[in-house]
């Protein structure tokens, strides 16, 4: 039984589904053809962003009490906020256009789909690469809040994990709604509505103590509120005291990229196979 | 992930009859609109078959649901033996496609797209370089191998299409309007490639609304229209049962069209058609009925006398012509 399977190309419980990752694998080829300059941008991103905000603002900010900052210097405390934001950029940035444009520009998904891959495994092997980019430009930023003296404990370690969490928690449900999208004009509620207001009220720039109560909570509810969280926790040292927060952070992220694949599936179906 | 079920290479390969794909009442709608109305058909081993008609006829909505990425809304449909909702992986594992726009990934090479394409059908790289090599030997651009796609002209894109949708290996090649929008010579190019395949005992299954691509490829079509077939047959017996031996063609100074056309009704052809531009008598003799339309007063400004084609076939059948 097991020989005819493989001769059909349908055994696919082994890796996680081998069928996703042959879709993983083009998206794969095409990135060997741009990895260079892509590099280029993921590493000045965050210098331009610790070296403006750390040293700049940062000098201003130290300057008076950094009490409400937990007693950190500013540059401490917005470094790991620039790693868990910066993962949901890279999120929007890679499950935003680029599956529109599988669709409509480049048809990859269109060509795909006439081989032995399914819909979800079409979606599935883009996540992948998404995944992989959130990963790598995560790294990124690790070395480069590293190398400015922005972490502050070994257990940064799990920050790296934290904000590819964090970019997964966007990637898979934004992925599966821009599968459906039928006017690239969407895209820009998403980036000016959605991305532009979480990345300033998530407790990235000032801590939500700042806020006025009922803005607080809205913060609260917020995924990069709770990406934020988690890699500030991590990168301070400061997560061992609140396992249980810490905990509830990563699941309400887990739920939220969880969500997003089963949708994703489903989504990449109605939109494919119709 | 759901399995097929454990015989279906056993059912694929051991099904006996000749029958490959197998529809009856086959049926797509799309909301209110019906794209496809209860067709039956049953496409053999090695033969091309072809589906032909205007766009929008529900030639592509057919395709893609031979295609396995189009469920059937209701009515019967067997590919390969089996049914394409529960075992779509499988049997497009067996197709190959070649969609009416191209898919091609234009960032890659032309080698990068067929090596892509291959590991989606999960075969070996090393499988994949030989096939890739031998196909672009076939489709004649093994000396574009390493150049982008971008900037290939239509017919090389076309032919990287045709190679790519044949890395699997393919039982049927299904192909949508394989030469819409080519030049003539890269159309001839096309077919020329598309009866190698046949000779190899591919199945061929195309769409297309040019009557001479039809002719030239296919064994045998079927007229669609309005989603449901209104003739089948060989190219031969559809122009002979449909239409006459040979067509008058006749065009008349503008003024004069309409005054011509009502006076050529009573005229001793087998049937007439009345175009924008020009009036077709459809007759046993043509030049026999052109000395009779001067006999009887009327001068056109040019006529023309040719063999009836599939084209007036299908303006027959429809009232239509295929190309408006």
């Amino acid at each position: 039984m097991a020989p005819t399977l493989l001769a059909t190309g349908v055994s696919s419980s082994w890796p996680f589904s081998s069928l996703s990752f042959r879709a993983f694998q083009c998206w794969l080829t095409r990135y060997r053809r741009i990895w260079r300059s892509s590099i280029w941008s993921s590493v000045l991103g965050p210098i331009c962003y610790l070296g403006a905000l750390g040293f700049g603002l940062g000098t201003l900010v130290d300057k008076h009490s950094t009490a409400s900052l937990g007693g950190v210097s500013y540059l401490a405390f917005v470094a790991p906020a620039i790693l868990a934001s910066g993962a949901m950029n890279t999120a929007m940035g890679e499950a935003s256009y680029p599956v529109f444009g599988s669709i409509k520009w480049n048809r990859i998904y269109i060509g795909a789909q006439a081989s032995p891959l399914r819909p979800a495994d079409i979606f599935r092997g883009h996540l992948m690469f998404m995944a992989m980019r959130i990963a790598m430009n995560a790294a990124v930023v690790i070395v480069v809040m590293w190398a400015f003296g922005a972490i502050r404990s070994a257990w940064v370690v799990l920050a790296y994990p934290a904000a590819v969490l964090t970019g997964l928690a966007f990637a898979a449900p934004i992925a599966a709604w821009a599968v459906m999208v039928k006017v690239e004009t969407s895209f820009n509620y998403l980036f000016r509505f959605v991305m532009m207001p979480l990345m300033l009220f998530s407790g990235t720039f000032f801590p939500l103590s700042q806020l006025p109560a009922g803005l607080r909570a809205l913060a609260y509810a917020t995924p990069l509120w709770h990406g934020v969280a988690l890699c500030r926790a991590f990168s301070l040292g400061t997560a061992a005291s609140d396992p249980a927060g810490m905990g509830g952070h990563a699941a309400y992220l887990a739920v939220l990229a969880a969500v997003g694949i089963w949708a994703g599936a489903r989504t990449y179906r109605r939109r494919l196979h119709v | 992930m759901s399995h097929p079920p454990a015989s279906l290479d056993q059912v694929l390969e051991t099904s006996g009859s000749e029958v490959l794909v197998r529809a009856r009442g086959l049926t797509k709608k799309f909301g209110s609109f019906t794209a496809v109305d209860g067709i039956d058909f049953d496409l053999y081993r090695g033969e091309a078959f072809g589906f032909l008609g205007p766009n929008g006829a529900g030639k592509s909505s057919t395709m893609r649901m031979i295609g396995c990425v189009s469920p059937p809304t209701s009515g019967e449909l067997a590919i390969l033996g089996v049914d394409p909702v529960r075992n779509g992986p499988a049997i497009r594992a067996r197709l190959g496609v070649v969609p009416q726009e191209d898919t091609l990934d234009v960032e890659l090479t032309v080698r990068e797209n067929l090596l892509v394409y291959g590991r989606y059908f999960g075969l070996p790289r090393r499988v994949i370089r030989e096939r890739a090599a031998a196909l672009l030997e076939f489709v004649q651009l093994a000396d574009r191998a390493n150049s982008k796609v971008d900037p290939l002209s239509g017919g090389l894109k076309r032919r990287l299409t045709i190679a790519r949708s044949l890395i699997n290996e393919p039982e049927i090649l299904i192909l949508d309007e394989p030469t819409t929008g080519l030049d003539p010579q890269a159309r001839h190019v096309v077919w020329d490639r598309l009866f190698r395949l046949k000779q190899r005992g591919v199945t061929l299954i195309l769409t297309t609304h040019y009557m001479d691509e039809a002719e030239q490829l296919c064994d045998r079509l079927v007229v669609m229209d309005h989603g449901r077939f209104a003739a089948e047959g060989s190219p031969r017996d559809l122009i002979a049962r449909y239409c006459s031996p040979e067509v008058l063609e006749l065009r008349f100074d503008p003024d004069l069209h309409h005054a011509a056309a009502d006076k050529l009704k009573d005229f001793s052809a087998e049937r007439s058609e009345v175009l924008a531009d020009r009036i077709l008598l459809y007759v046993a003799d043509g030049d026999a009925a052109l000395a009779a339309v001067r006999a009887s007063g009327l001068e056109p400004l040019t006529s023309l006398v040719r063999r009836g084609t599939l084209e007036d076939v299908f303006l027959y059948l429809t009232g239509r012509r295929l190309e408006d």
